[in-house]
């Protein structure tokens, strides 16, 4: 997507989001252009949210993993276009998943789940989609907090932004 | 002399959001039950994100040594440019609710506007604030829906917060010279032309709460312009202390 050689991706693909270590910055989307100029890898890197406290950590955790190859990383802070969770992959959505975060559906679905309308947020534990809103304001910025009512799971899904 | 006006410009939009999310900070920990508690401190955080955003463009303009934190904490009181209403005090979380919802509809509608504003970097930023603004709307009409058409007591106290804190709505939309600056050079919104909207939407909300605005308000105006309530001492004294105490601490 970058148009970057395989070994660059690889160390981009070593990062994850400390919050949600399952989930590389590259599948999550925020990575949004890298650039080599003068022997220094200009990476444009864009928030989830304005105040997500994990962006400097996954700057400097660029900027080390590059290091440890003998490479310059260099890390600029993008806010338009703004990020969306369209852009997290297919695979980062498998891994969110896996490690029981319901991955973000549409702004219809999150409105009709807030409003208690429809059951359409599949429980991470036994896949039931009884599930209700606990909070829409979850355990970081970018989740909200729901609970399954057959198997009574509490669970994170990441929100919709669109 | 351009520039001086958007860095005055950039403080009076991030200094309300910067107060209010102090004042949300304060109830970390102290929430009526979990899940409010998370939520208030997630808004505080989404506001804090976009006060760093825009004091970053501040502080590039004044150049020298300042820096998004010197712009946020190392102003004397008369220099900050929010509003009475996010520096009035929590009280009970009807008053929490209440102050939330008055401001976030307003703070909808500037962003609303700032993406279309002259400055790419204000647009930047409001594209990526309104996503989040539209949450906390939501969330505070959610609330004051419930509280205002819920039991006796809820109602009661929501409307005592919606009468106490009126009066101090108005002033979000009484431009300084800057902000007719910003709407005259459209780098903001003209204030004056939002206001129906704004009344409309504060009303039907407040309809459906079963609540309703006080007949005979004297608006308050003067934070804007550096005449602060006496609250605004106490919560820079919290706010500033580290600064203050320890000058150019780092984490
Ligand atoms: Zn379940």
């Amino acid at each position: 997507m970058l148009g970057v050689s395989t070994k660059i991706e690889e160390l981009l693909t070593s990062v994850s989001d400390p919050e949600i270590p399952v989930l590389s910055i590259m599948d999550m989307g925020i990575v949004r252009k890298v650039e080599l100029v003068d022997n220094v890898y200009r990476i444009d890197i864009t928030p989830t949210y304005s105040g997500c406290p994990a962006m400097d950590t996954i700057g400097d955790d660029i900027v080390s993993a590059f290091e440890k190859e003998d490479l310059k990383a260099k890390i600029n802070l993008v806010l338009a276009p703004a990020w969306t969770t369209g852009w997290i992959t297919e695979r980062g959505r498998k891994a969110l998943e896996d490690y029981g975060i319901a991955a973000p559906r549409t702004a219809e679905v999150d409105k009709a789940a807030l409003l208690g309308e429809a059951n359409t947020i599949k429980c991470t534990n036994c896949g039931s989609l009884n599930t209700k809103m606990v909070s829409r304001f979850g355990s970081t910025a970018c989740k909200a907090l729901f609970q399954c009512v057959d198997c009574h799971e509490p669970f994170d899904y990441f929100k919709c932004l669109k | 002399m351009l520039h001086e006006k958007l860095y005055d410009y950039l403080l009076h939009l991030g200094d309300n959001s910067m107060i209010l999310g102090q004042r949300l900070g304060e109830l970390c920990g102290h929430g009526p039950e979990l899940e409010t508690d998370i939520a208030l401190t997630n808004i505080s955080l989404d506001l804090f994100g976009q006060v760093r955003n825009y004091f970053q463009a501040a502080a590039q303009i004044k150049g020298g040594d300042a820096t998004e934190d010197s712009v946020a904490m190392l102003r004397y009181e008369h220099e900050y440019k929010n509003t009475y209403l996010v520096e009035q005090p929590n009280e009970d979380f009807a008053h929490v609710i209440v102050r939330q919802f008055f401001f976030d509809v307003y703070h909808q509608l500037i962003l609303n506007e700032l993406m279309n504003s002259k400055n790419e970097t204000l647009v930047a930023i409001a594209k990526k604030s309104i996503k989040e603004v539209d949450y906390h709307v939501d969330f505070s009409s959610t609330w004051v829906k419930r509280l205002g058409d819920g039991t006796e007591e809820s109602h009661e106290k929501a409307q005592t917060a919606v009468s106490t804190l009126w009066r101090y709505s108005m002033e979000l939309f009484k431009a300084t010279e800057t902000e007719s600056w910003a709407a005259e050079s459209r780098v903001g919104p003209d204030l004056d032309q939002l206001k129906s909207v704004y009344l409309e939407r504060v009303s039907s909300i407040l309809k459906e709460a079963t609540l309703s605005l006080p007949e005979e308000t004297v608006f308050q105006y003067g934070a804007k312009t550096g005449r602060h309530s006496e609250n605004m001492g106490y919560i820079l004294a919290e706010f500033q202390y580290m600064q203050r105490a320890y000058p150019n601490m780092k984490w």
